[in-house]
C-alpha cells in the first residue's frame, strides 16, 4: 500500500497497480487510461485501467469471454480502441499501427498460434528481426558484403533466442510441423527477436502438460531476469499465474475487478464469485 | 542431418560459380545447336517466345505465389512495357543500325528500352498496387482486373497525342526495330530469374513470405506489410513490362488486341499449373505451353478447351500444382551427392 501510495505521488494518472520496488523509480512502460472498446452493442472491454513497471510480470485473468484477448488486440492495435489511451513508454500511441507498435516494443504472441507455417523455424525468427537488419535491397540483390554480414549476424543471433527454448535443432524444420508445445516457444522466441520492452503472451501453457508448463514457469521468470523487460500474461493455469506474477488483474465481463498480489487475489470474495459464477453458469 | 555439422557445404560463392557455369553450358549448347542448324530459324522463334512466357509467368509467381495475391491484369503490364520501348525504339536510329547489321551498335538503346520498360510498367505498379494492397482482402484482382482493361482500351483509341502519332491504336503499331534476339532474349531470362531469386532469398523475400502465410502475425512483429506487398507487386509488374519489350521487339509490330484479359489469364494457368511459389514451375510450365501448341497447331481451335480442362484435371488431381511450392536447386543436388558418396543420407540420423 505504501509503494501504491508513492507511485501514485510520481505520477498523476492514479494506478492502484502493484510496482516493484526495483521499477519504483522509472516510469511504467505500459500505462492504461479507461481503455475501452464495443463490439455493436456488446462492451467487450470498458474502463481498463493498468499500469505495469518496467520489469513487473502480471497477470490478466478471467473467465472465458471476459475480455484478455481483447485487451491485447486494443493494445497492439489489432482493434482501434473506442475510448480511453495507452501510453507505451510514457508516449501516447495514438494514430500508430500494430507494426509502429511492435517498434515502440510492444511484442506478443497469440491465443490461436499464427506463425508463419510455411517458413523455416529460423526464418520465422528472423522476419522478426527484420527490423534491426541493415541491408538495403540493393545489398542484398547483388549480394554484397553488407548483405553476407547481415545474415551472418541474424543466423547467430536467431540460434542464440532459439537455444533459450530448446529449438535450436529444429531450426530447418517447417514451422507448421512443429508440435503444438513447440509451436508455442517459438511464437515467443519470435516475439522476443523484435526487442520488445512489454512482451504479451497469450495462454503461452494451453495445451501443454504439467511438466511443459513447469518448465515453461521457470524460462518466463529467465526471460524477464535476462531481458529486463515486462511481461503480461494471459493464463488459466492458476498454479502458473500465482507461482511466476508480481501482480494479478482480474478482468469480468470487460471490467477490471480486482488488481493486486497474487495472495489479495486468491483471498478476493469478488474473484472467487466470478468464478464460482460462471462455473454455475456453465453447468 | 542437414543441421549436423558433418555435413558436407558448399560454400556460397562456389554455388554461384557452379550455377554461372550451368548457365554459360546452356548457352553454348543452344548456340551451337543453332549453328549446327538443328535450331531452325521457325524453333529460334518460339524460344523466343518461351523465354518472354517464362518472364512473365515467373514475374506473376511473385505476385500469385510468393506474396499470395491474385493479379487479373499482367498483360497490362506487359502492354504498357511493349509499348513504351516500341516507341522509344522507333524514335531512334536503332533500326537503321539493326538493319545495318551492327547490332552492338544499338545496344545502348536496346538497354535504355528496357529500362525504360521497366520504369514505366513500375510506375503503373505503384500507382496500382499502393491503393489495392493497403486494404485487406481480394480488393487487388477486380483493380488489376480493371486496370488491364482500361490500359488496352486507351491504347486501342489514343491513336495519336498532341498531333504525334502515338500508338496507331487499333491499326497497331508496326515498323519496330527488331531488336529481340534470342541472344539477348536468353540473357534477360538469366537476369529475371536471377534476380527473384536473390530478392526471395533475402530479408525482403522472408518478409513478402512471411506477409503471405499470416499478414497479422508478420504486423505483429514489425513488418511493414504494405511496402513489402508493394514491393513484390511493383517487381512483378517490372519484369512483365521487360517481357512487353522483348516481344515488340521479337514481333516488330503491337495489336492492343494482342493485350486481352485471356492473355493475363494464360500467364495466370501457366503460373498455376507449374505450382503456385514454384519458380521452377513456372518456367516449366511456361515452356510446355508455349511448345505444345505449336506442335498441336492442327487443334488450335480447341486451345482454350484443353486450358481448361488441363486445369480442371489439374485441380482434382493435384491442386498444388505440377512443383507445388518446391524450388530446385541444383548446387542442392550436388550437395546432397556429395555427402551420398561420403556416406551421409540426408534423413540419415548418424
Ligand atoms: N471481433 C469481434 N467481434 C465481435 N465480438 C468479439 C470480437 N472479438 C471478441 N468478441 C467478443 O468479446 C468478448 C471477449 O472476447 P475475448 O476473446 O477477449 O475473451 P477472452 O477473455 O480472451 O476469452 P478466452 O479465455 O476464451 O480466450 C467475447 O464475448 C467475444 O465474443
Ligand atoms: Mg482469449
Amino acid at each position: 500500500m505504501a509503494r501504491t501510495r508513492e507511485i501514485q505521488k510520481l505520477y498523476p494518472q492514479p494506478s492502484q497497480n502493484l510496482f516493484l520496488a526495483r521499477d519504483l523509480d522509472r516510469p511504467p512502460v505500459l500505462e492504461c487510461r479507461r481503455l475501452g472498446i464495443n463490439f455493436g452493442g456488446l462492451e467487450a472491454v470498458s474502463e481498463f485501467d493498468l499500469a505495469i513497471g518496467p520489469t513487473e510480470i502480471t497477470g490478466l485473468i478471467g473467465p472465458n469471454g471476459a475480455g484478455k484477448t481483447t485487451v491485447f488486440n486494443l493494445l497492439t492495435k489489432v482493434y482501434e480502441p473506442s475510448r480511453g489511451s495507452i501510453l507505451l513508454n510514457g508516449r501516447d500511441t495514438m494514430g500508430m499501427t500494430t507494426a509502429d507498435l511492435n517498434k515502440a516494443g510492444i511484442a506478443r504472441t497469440f491465443q490461436n498460434i499464427r506463425l508463419f507455417r510455411n517458413m523455416s523455424v529460423e526464418d520465422n525468427v528472423k522476419v522478426a528481426m527484420d527490423n534491426s537488419i541493415s541491408c538495403g535491397l540493393p545489398s542484398a540483390i547483388f549480394r554484397l558484403p553488407k548483405y553476407w554480414k547481415a545474415e551472418r549476424h541474424a543466423h547467430v543471433r536467431a540460434m542464440e533466442l532459439l537455444s533459450i527454448f530448446g529449438l535450436q535443432g529444429l531450426a530447418g524444420a517447417k514451422a507448421g510441423s512443429l508440435p503444438y508445445g513447440a509451436q508455442r516457444r517459438l511464437e515467443i522466441v519470435r516475439a522476443l527477436a523484435t526487442k520488445p520492452s512489454l512482451l504479451l503472451l497469450d495462454e503461452p501453457a494451453a495445451g501443454m502438460n504439467p511438466a511443459e508448463t513447469a518448465e515453461l514457469m521457470e524460462t518466463i521468470g529467465r526471460i524477464r531476469d535476462e531481458f529486463q523487460i515486462a511481461i503480461l500474461l494471459i493464463e488459466h493455469d492458476m498454479n502458473l499465474v500465482m507461482g511466476i506474477c508480481d501482480g494479478i488483474a482480474v478482468l469480468n465481463f470487460g471490467r477490471i475487478i480486482a488488481k493486486g498480489t497474487p495472495e489479495d487475489i486468491q483471498n478476493n470474495p469478488a474473484v472467487i464469485e466470478a468464478y464460482l459464477g460462471s462455473r454455475k453458469e456453465r453447468s | 542431418m542437414k543441421n549436423d555439422s558433418s555435413w558436407i557445404r558448399i560454400p556460397m560463392p562456389v554455388r554461384y560459380l557452379i550455377n554461372i557455369c550451368l548457365i554459360a553450358g546452356l548457352w553454348l549448347l543452344i548456340s551451337s545447336l543453332v549453328n549446327a542448324g538443328v535450331i531452325t530459324n521457325y524453333w529460334k522463334g518460339i524460344l523466343i517466345t518461351v523465354g518472354i512466357n517464362i518472364i512473365l509467368a515467373a514475374s506473376l509467381n511473385i505476385s500469385v505465389g510468393y506474396l499470395g495475391q491474385l493479379p487479373l491484369g499482367h498483360a497490362g503490364f506487359m502492354a504498357v512495357g511493349a509499348y513504351s520501348a516500341a516507341i522509344y525504339m522507333k524514335s531512334t536510329p536503332a533500326a537503321e543500325l539493326i538493319r545495318s547489321g551492327s547490332r552492338s551498335a544499338a545496344l545502348p538503346y536496346l538497354l535504355a528500352a528496357i529500362a525504360i520498360s521497366a520504369l514505366v510498367a513500375g510506375i503503373f505498379g505503384i500507382l496500382i498496387g499502393i491503393p489495392a494492397l493497403r486494404l485487406k482482402g481480394d480488393y487487388l484482382a477486380i483493380i488489376t482486373l480493371g486496370f488491364g482493361e482500361i490500359i488496352r482500351v486507351t491504347i486501342t483509341n489514343i491513336d495519336s497525342l498532341l498531333g504525334f502519332k502515338f500508338t496507331y491504336g487499333a491499326a497497331g503499331l508496326a515498323r519496330i526495330p527488331k531488336y529481340t534476339t534470342l541472344g539477348n532474349c536468353f540473357i534477360m531470362v538469366v537476369l529475371s530469374l536471377g534476380l527473384i531469386h536473390m530478392l526471395m532469398k533475402s530479408r525482403f523475400g522472408r518478409a513478402i513470405l512471411a506477409v503471405r502465410d499470416n499478414e497479422i502475425a508478420a504486423e505483429s512483429v514489425g513488418v511493414n506489410t504494405t511496402r513489402y506487398k508493394t514491393m513484390a507487386f511493383v517487381v512483378s509488374a517490372m519484369l512483365a513490362g521487360i517481357a512487353g519489350c522483348l516481344y515488340a521487339g521479337y514481333l516488330g509490330s503491337l495489336y492492343p488486341s494482342t493485350f486481352k484479359f485471356m492473355k493475363s489469364i494464360e500467364i495466370l494457368v501457366m503460373v498455376v499449373l507449374g505450382g503456385m511459389g514454384s519458380m521452377l514451375g513456372s518456367v516449366i510450365s511456361a515452356a510446355v505451353l508455349t511448345v505444345l501448341p505449336e506442335l498441336l497447331r492442327a487443334f488450335s481451335d480447341y486451345r482454350m478447351v484443353a486450358y481448361s480442362l488441363l486445369l480442371v484435371i489439374m485441380m482434382i488431381f493435384r491442386p498444388t500444382g505440377l512443383m507445388g511450392s518446391y524450388d530446385f536447386s541444383m548446387t542442392g543436388l550436388i550437395e546432397e551427392l556429395i555427402n551420398r558418396a561420403a556416406g551421409r543420407s540426408a534423413k540419415g540420423g548418424q
